[in-house]
C-alpha cells in the first residue's frame, strides 16, 4: 500500500511527474503553479529522473515544445495557470487537433482582469473549448491521482486527446494535506512507456503531421477529433477502475454525495465540494434532504450521468466559478441545461461564486440550500429573492444595494 | 492520393480520413497538380540555353527536371510561376509570360 505523507497539491504533482516516465517537461513559472516546475527541476538536477526539463521563455513556447516533443515520439507534460494558460491558447488547439496525448497540470486561477492571482476557474473555463479533456480535483489527493490517470486516458488509442488535470490554485495547490503516495515504480508501471503508433522520428514509417487542411477536409477532422473526446467518457471510467485496483481509491465521471433521496442538490467543480460535504453532513443531521454532485470529468461532459443524478431532485444549484459573460449564467450552468434538455426535471439556479479568490464558507453554501428550499416551496416564498437576484442567474456573497 | 490503402479526396468520410490529416510517406506533393495556381509562366527559349544548370537548383518547387546533365522543359503541373529561374538565368533563356487560361 501507498506511503502516507503531508504535501501541498503542487508538491504532489511534481512527485507524480517524477514517476510518469516523462521524456520532456517544458514549463514556465506562473503563480500558483510555479512550484511544480520548481520542485521538478530539482529532481532533474539531482538526477532523480532522466526527464529532459526545458525551461522555456513563455507558456506559448512551453506548449509548443510539448507539441514538438510529443509529435517526435516523446511523452511530454507541462504545468501552468491563468495568463500562462491563456498564452498557450493557440497551441492548445494545435496540440489537441494533432491528437497528441500530452498532459498538463493546470492550477486554476482567475484570469486578469482586474488583475488578481487568486483562485477561480476563469482560466480553465477559457480553455474548455480547446479540445483538451479536463478533470477537476477536490483536493491534493485527487489532483495527484487525476494527473497520473491523465497519461493513460490521453494515450488510449480510442482517445488520443490531451488531458488537463485541474486543481484549485492556493486552496489545493498550496494547502498541505495528508496524502497517500505511490512509489515511482508503481506509477511507472501503471502508465507504462509511451508507444505511439506513428511519430516523426520513426525511421520505419515516414509521416508528416499538421498539414494545411482545406475546406474539403477540416470538418471531417473536427468530427474525428470530437469522436476522441466522446470516446474518453468510457475510457476515463476504465482507467479509474485500473487505478482503483492499484491504489484502492475509486473515481467516477462524477461523484454523488448523499443524492439518493436528495430534494436539493448542489453541482460543483473542484475544492468547494469538500466544504459542501461538511455542510451536507450538518444539514442532514437536522433531517434536511440535501446532496451534492461533484463533476470530475468536465470535458468530456458526462451529461447522462449528471442528468441521472439530479433529475429526481426538486431544486438544483449549479455553482459557477467563472463568469463566462454570456449574460445568462456561467459555463457549467450551460452544460447542465444541455444535459437536462428535454428531460423536464428540477428547477435549476446558477450561482456565480468564489470569483478572484473570494472565500467560500460553509454559511454561503447553507444560504444556497436555503434559496433552494424557497425555490421548492414555490413562487410566493421565493418572490423577494427573484425580485432581488433573478429567477436563475445569481451571485453568491456579493455586496450589493 | 492513397494513404494506408484509402483514397484521400473530397469524398472520404471522417471515419476513413487519416488521423488529424497525417500524411504518410514522402513526396506526396507530386500527386497533386498545383500548377493552376500560377499567374505567370516561364517559357524556354531553347536556342539561348547553354545548359549551365544555374536555374534547376533555385526552383523552390523542384519544377526544373534535370536528366543526364541536361535540364528538360518545366514541370508545369507544379511550377508556380514565381520567376526565380527567370531572374537567375544569365542568358535570358527563360521568358516570363502572363498565364493565359
Ligand atoms: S517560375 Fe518558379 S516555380 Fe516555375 S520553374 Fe521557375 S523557379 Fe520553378
Ligand atoms: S539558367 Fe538559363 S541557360 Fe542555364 S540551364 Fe537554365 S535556362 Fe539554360
Amino acid at each position: 500500500m501507498g506511503k502516507r505523507d503531508r504535501l501541498s497539491g503542487n508538491e504532489a504533482i511534481a512527485l507524480a511527474m517524477k514517476g510518469m516516465n516523462l521524456d520532456v517537461v517544458a514549463a514556465f513559472p506562473i503563480t500558483p503553479s510555479t512550484e511544480i516546475p520548481q520542485y521538478f527541476s530539482q529532481y532533474v538536477a539531482n538526477g532523480e529522473t532522466d526527464t529532459l526539463f526545458i525551461p522555456v521563455e513563455s507558456e506559448h513556447s512551453a506548449m509548443s515544445a510539448c507539441i514538438g516533443a510529443q509529435a517526435a515520439g516523446a511523452r511530454a507534460s507541462t504545468a501552468t495557470s491563468s495568463c500562462g494558460l491563456a498564452l498557450m491558447y493557440e497551441m492548445l488547439h494545435v496540440g489537441a487537433s494533432l491528437r497528441l496525448p500530452m498532459t498538463m497540470a493546470c492550477v486554476t486561477r482567475a484570469l486578469t482582469g482586474p488583475i488578481n492571482i487568486h483562485n477561480d476557474h476563469g482560466d480553465a473555463m477559457g480553455a474548455r473549448d480547446t479540445g483538451w479533456i479536463q478533470l477537476y480535483a477536490e483536493n491534493a489527493q485527487e489532483a495527484y491521482d487525476n494527473y497520473i490517470m491523465a497519461v493513460k486516458i490521453a494515450e488510449d488509442k480510442q482517445v488520443l486527446t490531451p488531458v488537463m488535470a485541474c486543481q484549485d490554485g492556493f486552496i489545493t495547490s498550496h494547502a498541505v494535506e495528508n496524502i497517500e503516495l505511490l512509489s515511482d515504480e508503481e506509477i511507472g508501471k501503471f502508465v507504462g512507456l509511451y508507444e505511439p503508433a506513428e511519430y516523426l522520428l520513426n525511421e520505419e514509417e515516414k509521416v508528416a503531421m499538421g498539414p494545411y487542411d482545406a475546406p474539403a477536409y477540416l470538418m471531417e477532422h473536427k468530427r474525428q477529433q470530437a469522436e476522441g473526446m466522446m470516446q474518453a467518457l468510457p475510457v476515463i471510467e476504465k482507467v479509474a477502475a485500473e487505478f482503483a485496483a492499484l491504489s484502492g481509491r475509486h473515481y467516477g465521471l462524477i461523484e454523488e454525495y448523499q443524492t439518493e433521496d436528495a430534494e436539493r442538490i448542489l453541482v460543483v467543480l473542484g475544492s468547494t465540494a469538500g466544504t459542501a460535504k461538511q455542510v451536507i453532513k450538518n444539514l442532514r443531521a437536522k433531517g434536511e434532504k440535501v446532496g451534492l454532485v461533484k463533476i470530475r470529468s468536465y470535458r468530456p461532459f458526462p451529461a447522462a450521468a449528471v442528468a441521472k443524478a439530479i433529475k429526481k431532485a426538486k431544486a438544483v444549484a449549479v455553482m459557477d466559478k467563472a463568469e463566462g459573460m454570456s449574460g445568462i449564467g456561467g459555463p457549467l450552468f450551460g452544460d447542465i441545461c444541455v444535459a437536462m434538455n428535454g428531460l423536464g426535471g428540477p428547477r435549476l439556479i446558477d450561482y456565480m461564486y468564489g470569483l478572484g479568490g473570494r472565500d467560500v464558507r460553509p454559511e454561503h453554501i447553507e444560504a444556497v440550500y436555503r434559496d433552494l428550499a424557497a425555490a421548492m416551496a414555490g413562487k410566493a416564498d421565493e418572490e423577494q429573492l427573484i425580485k432581488k437576484a433573478g429567477p436563475y442567474y445569481r451571485y453568491l456573497a456579493l455586496r450589493e444595494e | 492520393m492513397k494513404q494506408k490503402g484509402i483514397e484521400i479526396n473530397d469524398r472520404v468520410s471522417w471515419q476513413n480520413i487519416t488521423l488529424a490529416g497525417a500524411v504518410y510517406g514522402g513526396g506526396t506533393a507530386k500527386q497533386f497538380a498545383t500548377g493552376d495556381w500560377r499567374s505567370m509562366r516561364p517559357v524556354m527559349v531553347w536556342e539561348k540555353c547553354k545548359q549551365c544548370l544555374l536555374c534547376a537548383p533555385v526552383c523552390p518547387d523542384s519544377s526544373i527536371p534535370v536528366e543526364a546533365g541536361k535540364r528538360l522543359d518545366f514541370d508545369y503541373d507544379h511550377c508556380k510561376g514565381c520567376g526565380v529561374c527567370v531572374q537567375v538565368c544569365p542568358f535570358e533563356a527563360i521568358l516570363f509570360k502572363k498565364e493565359e487560361k
